[in-house]
């Protein structure tokens, strides 16, 4: 066996539904990342109803459902943005592409603001106005700060990867031809939609 | 082999199918304040299903991708759901 | 292809423009990743097989041996870890699936090749970082590899970098999955339909769906325990109105599904190795192909078995040890398909179909050990005794582990280019087996009588079984040395191999050894089924 190697290079070999289906693989996996923090939420909600319906009071349901809004036509915008790059038009692309940057900032400023407020008025993990309330609320704000956490980590990470696209289609190495990042993106992106369309009813409009 | 999707869903679609999402969005918020007793969670949730499947059929494009994407959705789902209808039968019956 | 000489190899053809060891770190080719996974596993395998060696030590007399509660405690905890989440799960897909999926498929590579790269990755992060919390103020992490809250949430020593280590081992598991799935969909070679593939495929297709679908909930859960542990948020602390057993049940969840991670690929390998040593085709292919797909599914049903004794409802007990009865029934058809394979079939009693013969009978008294722990009413006596570290070392060890080893006497040849001593071979495979019952058989017989896992020290009455154990413990841990140590010398000094030594027919044996960087001369067009040895004389042109 001699030491000498020779480099093989061949051509990539193109496969977009393969690239589709292995970000629809990884989709599940958060699903399931998710869905094992929601049911902790449903074995807790079935067991303190009550309480959950009593520290729900607490959150804004305007901001939520602000928030709400904004990721749905984030949503919108990232869905447009692959129409317009399908019909060959780079410049409204690359237009709603920043608008769903935009709307992702917006989502999470406002985060940011709900839970600056909150802290401000005691309620975090393991503050003394969270541990004198009782279990079920105590819970409940646990699950808040978690699942929502979670989540904003997720829109963080969206951005980056938002960014990333901006970048490759204006330097053309996404183009009308060759999309299939900038659809990757976009699942992941209603991945992060989905997720929210479901903690806005449990945790805000809990009435 | 490259496989771009042949359909491409037109502007006008996306937007109809947002504005659809926001009148949802605004019936479970006014729902909300409606005292609906034990079905509260049940519409709250079967509204939030409607949405996602919205979202999950157009946005995400899968019923006009290839079936075997809806069958792996499916099986993701439905474990899911087992998963949590199992962990149930422990705090039901306690 | 005739002449294997003039064909270069993969490890003379690279995917990249480097050479030497940057060769490899940069590698795009699934073989390559193989042997980099079997490197670093069999490192970690030995590292484990060290630890048992030095509990096993400590057990062979009451009282102190050779040292204190606390680091027995630490040993067993990372005993478990290292085994199961750096040997046994990644093990069989990330090694002998990555060199082997594509090949058996007609494919030059996976899907995505840097992804699997980048799997490798991972895994030697995640690795790394046990290796790091062993040694973090604190110390190495003691609640046992189950992590139970609320120990682990108590417990001073480093338990939030060991676990992240497992969080971060979970998405090597992940990434790996998603690479197998999609080019099972993907790249079958023409006139390869999903019946057409051979059953380690089938297995190993079966397998990452419990990897894409299983792991995430680990991961949650670990997520929530260090959350737990560094903001006391009360999840599943009952002073603020958690659940305990919510954590079991999450934490099972994924645990469950996990040991057929470990086993499926292991049954997918018996699949191949009995119909080349019965010369015939497999009994009842789709059957099996099923049945893998039947335990993937069920393998999600079953999770609280584990927790009969931790205070959930009866109700769920019921059809928790009613769905862990049905899960036993796939398993059971592969079993006879199996032996009707070998009936009638011409027996080449080879080393690869000897591991195999100790991977029927290991298995067989794991498998039937667990409708013992299955069954309500015995499990209560039986559970957290040393008949649940029986039962699982059968199914896990000499289960997965055999087979293990069985894969590598099987394709050793293929993927090395060499022959081993067939003699030492076979005298190894009943070394191992006289060792591993010396080893485990007793613990049945101690759990029976009350002895409980996870203990450091135990009453007289034990000693004799635990010295017959102890004692096992060389002879298997001796024997595994032996194996290492000719097949490193078959690696240097063995007979260069042909491409079929054992007359195989499935689309490994139909390539030079070790194979060309692209497996292919040209992607073949599939006509036979997976098992049809009619093919053999065709091949001996080939």
């Amino acid at each position: 066996m001699s030491d000498h190697q020779e480099a093989v290079v061949h051509q990539v070999h193109r496969d977009d539904v393969g690239a589709r289906m292995g970000m629809w693989l990884f989709l599940f996996t958060e699903v399931l990342l998710f869905g094992g923090m929601f049911l902790v939420y449903a074995v807790y909600r079935y067991q303190y109803p009550d309480q959950f319906h009593f520290a729900a009071m607490e959150l804004n349901t305007t901001l939520g459902t602000l928030n709400t809004i904004i990721l749905l036509t984030s949503s919108l915008t990232v869905a447009l943005s692959i129409a317009a790059l399908q019909r060959g038009n780079k410049f409204l692309s690359l237009v709603f592409l920043s608008a769903t940057l935009l709307f992702a900032l917006m989502f999470m400023i406002i985060k940011y603001f709900e839970w600056t407020t909150k802290i401000s008025h005691g309620i975090y993990p393991g503050s003394p106005e969270l541990l004198a309330k009782p279990n079920g609320q105590i819970l409940f704000f646990g699950l808040y700060y978690i699942m929502t956490g979670l989540h904003g980590l997720h829109v963080l990470v969206g951005m980056v990867v938002i960014s990333f696209m901006i970048v490759f289609i204006s330097r053309d190495k996404v183009t009308p031809d060759n999309y299939v990042k900038l659809e990757n993106s976009g699942l992941y992106w209603h991945l992060v939609d989905l997720i929210w369309i479901f903690l806005f009813p449990l945790f805000y409009l809990i009435q | 082999m490259s496989g771009n999707n042949k359909h491409h869903s037109s502007y006008g679609t996306y937007i109809i199918v947002w504005i659809a999402l926001i009148a949802f969005t605004s019936i479970t918020v006014t729902i909300a304040g409606v005292n609906l007793g034990r079905y509260t969670l049940f519409i709250a949730l079967a509204i939030a299903a409607i949405k996602s499947t919205l979202v999950i059929n157009i946005f995400m494009h899968i019923k006009f991708d290839e079936p075997i994407f809806k069958a792996f959705l499916g099986i993701s789902g439905a474990t899911l759901f087992i998963i949590f209808l199992l962990t149930f039968f422990d705090y039901l019956y306690r | 292809m005739a002449n294997d000489i003039a064909v270069k190899n993969f490890y003379q053809q690279s995917t990249n423009k480097h050479t030497g060891i940057l060769s490899w770190l940069l590698t795009k080719d699934h073989k390559r990743i193989g042997l980099m996974y079997m490197m670093a596993i069999m490192t970690f395998f030995i590292v484990g097989i060290l630890i048992g060696v030095l509990m096993r030590l400590e057990l062979i007399s009451p009282g102190r041996t050779i040292m204190g509660a606390q680091t027995y405690n630490t040993l067993f905890t990372l005993h478990g870890v290292i085994m199961i989440f750096l040997f046994i799960i990644p093990g069989l897909p990330a090694i002998f699936g990555n060199f082997f999926l594509p090949i058996q498929i007609g494919a030059a590579d996976v899907v995505f090749p840097r992804l699997n790269l980048l799997s490798w990755y991972i895994y030697m992060i995640g690795a790394a970082l046990v290796l790091i919390s062993l040694f973090l103020p604190g110390g190495p992490i003691d609640t046992g590899w189950t992590f139970y809250i609320p120990y682990s949430v108590r417990s001073t020593t480093n338990v939030s970098m060991a676990l992240f280590a497992a969080f971060v081992l979970g998405f090597s598991s992940i990434l790996t999955g998603i690479n197998f799935i999609t080019t099972v969909h993907r790249l079958r070679a023409p006139g390869m339909g999903f019946f057409k593939m051979p059953l380690f495929v089938w297995a190993t297709y079966a397998t990452a769906w419990i990897q894409i679908i299983a792991t995430p909930v680990i991961a949650i859960t670990i997520l929530l325990v260090i959350i737990e542990r560094a903001f006391g948020v009360g999840i599943f602390d009952p002073a603020l109105g958690g659940d305990p057993i919510l954590f079991q049940h999450m934490f099972w969840i994924y645990s469950h599904p996990a040991v057929y991670i470990m086993i499926l690929p292991a049954m997918g390998v018996v699949s191949e190795i009995i119909p080349t040593f019965s010369r015939r085709t497999i009994f009842g292919y789709k059957q099996i192909a099923y049945s893998s797909l039947a335990i993937a599914f069920i393998g999600y049903l079953v999770w609280a078995h584990h927790m009969f004794s931790s205070g959930m409802s009866d109700t769920a007990r019921w059809i928790f040890s009613l769905l862990t009865f049905i899960v036993a029934l796939p398993s059971g058809v592969k079993i006879f398909n199996w032996v009707a394979t070998m009936y009638k079939g011409s027996i080449d009693p080879q080393p690869p179909f000897l591991w195999v013969m100790n991977f029927i009978f290991l298995f067989s008294i794991g498998g039937l050990t667990g409708l013992v722990l299955g069954s309500l009413a015995t499990d209560i006596h039986l559970t957290d005794t040393y008949f649940v570290v029986a039962h699982f070392h059968y199914v896990m060890f000499g289960g997965t582990g055999t087979i293990f080893f069985a894969a590598l006497h099987y394709w050793f040849p293929k993927m090395f280019g060499r022959m081993y001593n067939m003699k030492l071979a076979r005298i190894a495979v009943v070394l191992y087996f006289i060792g591993f019952n010396m080893l485990y058989f007793p613990k049945f017989i101690m759990g029976y009588m009350g002895m409980p896992r996870r203990y450091y020290d135990y009453l007289p009455q034990f000693t004799p079984y635990q010295r017959i154990s102890t004692i096992g413990s060389w002879i298997l841990v001796g024997t595994i040395f032996f194996i290492f140590g000719y097949l490193i010398h078959a690696l240097l000094k063995g007979k260069k191999a042909t491409s079929n030594p054992w007359g195989g027919v499935t689309l490994e044996w139909h390539i030079p050894s070790p194979p060309p960087l692209e497996n292919f001369e040209t992607i073949p067009t599939v006509t036979h089924e997976p098992y049809d040895f009619s093919q053999l004389k065709e091949m001996k042109n080939e």
